[in-house]
């Protein structure tokens, strides 16, 4: 099925879970937060979070920043 | 001048409360425009900083997997992470900003909301920063707002709830200096949270005149991140803070138009 993460739509497995599809980006260690349809996904639910087609996921950092960064 | 009593920073310590938490230093610094995270780390080294801003955005998928991480080279035991909504030009956009750096560090509630209104001026709309700050005040954050210098609007903030109210100097990285001390003046007067200026400062001086307008703090990342040499300028803007500050507590002399000999007139010998 095809999911929209961070604006680039991305094929992945039915049925995949939010700690599976991190893992699938290399991001398994990274720390960062996660918002599905503009919701957040608590980083507890990672493990049972699910999918369904069309889904608009943001993974987001910290970065440098201070007033206004592009 | 003011008449408020001012306790001696040399002899009593002279924190800066945010929301019921002591800091020792009274500037904060952005962690954006540095050249690397090397000259990030040590300016905000020598600016002595406790507070720092930091931005959420995209993690980078499929690239730059080993880049230095922010949250690494400035450690939490050491800094307290300000997340702002820099970029945010909707309320809508800076609550979904905050929701996501809440749960990014582990509930960490305080953060620095701006709304933006225009990429030109960077000016906040101040219509969607109210309506921004009502939704998170409502959920639990602890907000320390970005505004312009008007004292109307700054009192606002402080009643619905805002913990630091933070107008600006001058636009954002302009350099400019503070463009109306009249204004940052009535608001410190107005105030019963921390005044913050926030934004515009060019120069170690223009923070200094930001304290002997009375207000709590200044925080800054141009002046510093776009300087020269930024951290010989972060080490300047501490010293000027600190004398800034010690100015204010001081108590100025008034201005008077003729001059006033410092030197007694009674026993001059060639009279």
């Amino acid at each position: 099925m095809e999911l929209v993460i961070n604006g680039e739509p991305q094929q992945v497995p039915e049925g995949i879970t939010a700690a599976a599809l991190l893992t699938r980006l290399g991001l398994e260690n990274a720390r960062l937060a996660m918002e599905v349809n503009q919701e957040i996904v608590p980083r507890s639910q990672f493990e049972t979070c699910t999918f369904t087609p069309g889904d608009r996921i943001e993974i987001v950092r910290a970065i440098g920043g201070g007033g206004t960064t592009p | 001048m003011s008449s408020v009593m001012k306790s001696a920073s040399l002899t009593t310590a002279d924190p800066l409360m945010i929301d019921g938490v002591e800091y020792q230093s009274r500037l904060l610094v952005g962690t954006g425009k540095y050249k690397d995270m090397e000259e990030t780390r040590l300016a905000i080294e020598a600016s002595g900083a406790e507070i720092i801003t930091v931005a959420i955005r995209r993690t980078n998928i499929g690239q730059n997997a080993d880049e230095p991480n922010l949250l690494e080279a400035l450690p939490a035991d050491r800094y307290t992470y300000l997340p702002n909504t820099a970029g945010c030009y909707s309320a809508e956009e800076a609550v979904r900003t905050c929701r996501l750096a809440r749960e990014l560090l582990d509930g960490h509630n305080l953060v620095k909301l701006e709304v933006l209104g225009d990429e030109k001026t960077l000016f906040p709309d101040i219509i969607q920063t109210l309506e921004a700050a009502e939704t998170l005040i409502a959920e639990g954050f602890r907000i320390m707002v970005y505004t312009n210098d008007d004292p109307i609007i700054a009192k606002r903030f402080e009643d619905m709830g805002c913990v630091a109210v933070m107008p600006l100097a001058a636009p954002i990285g302009s350099g400019l200096g503070i463009r109306n001390p009249g204004n940052i003046r009535t608001i410190v007067e107005n105030a019963s949270v921390p005044i913050l200026v926030d934004a515009g400062v060019g120069c170690a001086s223009d923070s200094a005149i930001a304290m002997e307008l009375g207000c709590d703090g200044v925080l800054m990342n141009t002046a510093i991140a776009g300087a020269e040499n930024p951290v010989l300028m972060a080490s300047a803007m501490k010293k000027a803070i600190e004398a800034g500050r010690e100015s204010w507590l001081a108590g100025r002399i008034p201005r008077k138009r003729f001059a006033s000999a410092s030197s007694p007139v009674d026993g001059l010998f060639f009279q």
